[in-house]
């Protein structure tokens, strides 16, 4: 089983590699700084524009490949690069990605959690009331794009707090500003700020892996190994838990490697929506300021993040899976 | 499966067997048809998506606004009588906005639909059925594109976008969506070119190109189906999240999604500009989710719902 997961570990590096240079090549062949520059009022002489995108590594008069190869060397040495502003693309990501990474693990783990314990527990109760509302709410919540759940929660928030006369749910930023409270108030503080982007993904998350859950829970519910581990003498719930549900994870398992992409798209819209000034958010205003360095280490962190979850898929398929420890 | 794997064997010769005028037995398709209308879902999810095309498409004709007049009487008026949905910041008439970005977004997902299944289709059946370098190759390509989200891909391609028209947008769409059913459409051929018809097309000589396209393709139909109709809402999902950052849908088009983002700003303040175009779009996606999911139950033999 080590041998497998090495295995899989260095083929993830060489597709985190492939895709952030991917990305570089397409960000320095599609955005244009030079246009920040040519923009700027008064408008600075051609030659410091032009020395000013050397020193930057942006000058799209350099040969592609020559750019690629100084950025490639930098990144070798853990330097990103710098933004077109002239800031280190290191002090932004190591301020930033722990934002993100903060959102998407609660985000992730509350969503797959009752997705997957809702979907579960549908397919055992397959169309009794609680099935059937289950399945209604995960179909209305499947048509709805994040976009409109983070702003739908937004408006709620804002009706709610008028409502009541309180501040209670926050929307914007990641914590107010200048708060003198002690630990505990900032920790109060902070929860009240990440309540609604936590629940937009999840609620995202749930819908997806409670249907998901549920049809492949169904698939093994009437399967022999289930009915031999009742009578062997488990309970129905035990059996259920133990041999159905641990058989009908490891599909779940996989579906989620594949819809990590789309979660990581959801908590870009999220942050963008709320204020957070994490990863997503960055690279929608990267891209709108031309600066490639930036947007190439979102990649590059998006990457790892999707590896990382892919890793995480395989250790937990192969607990779940003994056929893959084995062989 | 293997109806249909038998009515597509029967099928692939039917120029000889099947004389003029002969007619039909009631074959697979018939009976899909009938398992079709039967579940609930489904004629639900048609009805309200042919429901949407006919006021996108017919509603702007009846309306007294055209898409690019402006009321200068009324900004930002609450609907009335003039104004069915009321009007918008520049004084144009919400209605016939919303109803023109329908029939956008239901042409966006249809198309992108289309060819996201289409590639997938190709690229799975070749790995699967070649296996080898082939499909070392092409599933090595595969899982590249997974590793960075489509929405990243298609932001950063953005400028290139921007004066180019929305069809090369849905192309994009397309491009960039395709892995994970493609993934799927592998894994089916690699069970399906063990069959008997597969081996028989294969030994009479039948050109492997042929054997993938008669032979592997159309009996996967069911899956390619609803996996079609699946990436209807998924298309259409993701234009709207793109639009919503401007990387989508450009000025003077509009779709649901570029409405949304006009819309989400002042959701509070007025309303209808964000209420109805969201609205529409949410009944959209579930109806093409709907008939998604209920598909899957009618072309399944081994669905569920029928072992009550």
């Amino acid at each position: 089983m080590g041998k497998f997961l090495v295995r899989r570990l260095v083929n993830y590096l060489v597709l985190i590699f492939l895709a952030t240079s991917f990305a570089y090549l397409l960000a320095a062949s599609t955005l244009n700084p030079r246009v920040n520059y040519e923009q700027l009022q008064p408008k600075p002489s051609q030659e410091s524009i032009e020395m000013r995108l050397d020193a930057l590594n942006l000058n799209d008069k350099t040969p592609l490949a020559q750019r690629y190869g100084t950025w490639l060397a930098g990144v070798a040495q853990a330097d990103l690069g710098r933004t077109v502003e002239d800031k280190s693309v290191n002090e932004a990501v190591a301020r930033k990605a722990g934002v993100t990474l903060r959102l998407i693990v609660l985000g992730t783990i509350i969503g797959c959690t009752t997705g997957v314990a809702i979907g579960a527990y549908s397919a055992v109760r397959q169309y009794k009331a609680f099935d059937k509302s289950a399945t209604a709410a995960a179909f209305f919540v499947l048509a709805i794009p994040t976009v409109v759940i983070a702003v739908a929660l937004q408006v709620l928030a804002a009706w709610f707090n008028r409502a009541t006369g309180t501040q209670f749910l926050q929307y914007g930023g990641e914590y107010t500003a200048n708060l003198d409270a002690g630990f505990w108030g900032m920790l109060l503080d902070r929860m009240q700020h990440g309540l609604l982007p936590t629940a937009t993904l999840a609620i995202a998350l749930f819908a997806a892996f409670s249907r998901y859950q549920r049809n492949m829970m169904l698939d093994v519910l009437n399967a022999d190994f289930v009915r031999t581990a009742m009578a062997k003498g488990l309970t129905r719930r035990r059996a259920l838990i133990k041999h159905a549900l641990r058989t009908a994870l490891i599909p779940t398992v996989t579906y989620f490697t594949f819809t990590f992409g789309i979660l990581l798209a959801g908590t870009t819209f999220t942050e963008k929506i709320y204020g957070w000034k994490g990863m997503g958010a960055w690279v929608v205003d990267s891209i709108v300021r031309n600066d490639v360095h930036a947007v190439a280490a979102v990649s590059l962190f998006m990457a790892v993040c999707v590896m990382a979850a892919s890793f995480l898929s395989d250790i937990l398929y192969a607990w779940l899976d003994p056929r893959v420890r084995v062989s | 499966m293997s109806l249909s794997a038998e009515h597509a064997a029967s099928d692939g010769d039917k120029g000889t067997e099947a004389g003029p005028g002969e007619p039909r037995v009631s074959g697979r398709w018939s009976a899909v048809f009938r398992e079709m209308l039967a579940t609930r879902r489904v004629v639900v999810g048609i009805g309200l998506i042919l429901l949407l095309m006919a006021a996108a498409w017919i509603g702007p004709l009846i309306s007294p606004w055209e898409f690019t007049e402006r009321d200068f009487a009324s900004f930002r008026e609450p609907p009335s009588p003039e104004h069915w949905f009321g009007t918008d910041n520049t004084g144009k008439d919400v209605f016939v906005l919303t109803m023109v970005g329908l029939q956008k977004s239901i042409v966006i997902g249809l198309l992108a639909a289309l060819l996201t299944t289409a590639v997938a289709a190709v690229v799975g059946a070749f790995a699967g059925y070649f296996m080898g370098i082939t499909d070392k190759a092409l599933m090595w390509i595969t899982d590249l594109m997974l590793v960075l989200p489509s929405f990243l891909i298609l932001a950063i391609l953005y400028p290139v976008l921007r004066g180019q028209g929305w069809l090369v947008f849905v192309l994009l769409l397309a491009a960039f969506a395709w892995m994970v059913t493609a993934k799927m459409v592998r894994g089916m051929t690699i069970s399906l070119k063990e069959r008997e018809y597969v081996h028989a097309a294969r030994y009479m000589g039948v050109s492997d190109t042929k054997i993938i396209f008669r032979h592997i393709l159309p009996n996967m139909s069911s899956l390619l189906i609803v996996d079609a109709t699946i990436n209807v809402s998924g298309a259409i999902i993701a234009e709207t999240a793109l639009s919503y950052f401007g990387f989508g849908i450009q000025p003077p088009d509009v779709s649901l999604g570029s409405l949304i983002a006009t819309g989400a700003g002042q959701a509070l303040a007025y309303p209808w500009m964000f209420v109805f175009c969201t609205g529409l779009l949410i009944v959209l996606v579930l109806s093409a989710n709907l008939i998604g999911d209920g598909l899957r139950d009618a072309l399944d033999p081994q669905a569920k719902s029928r072992r009550r």
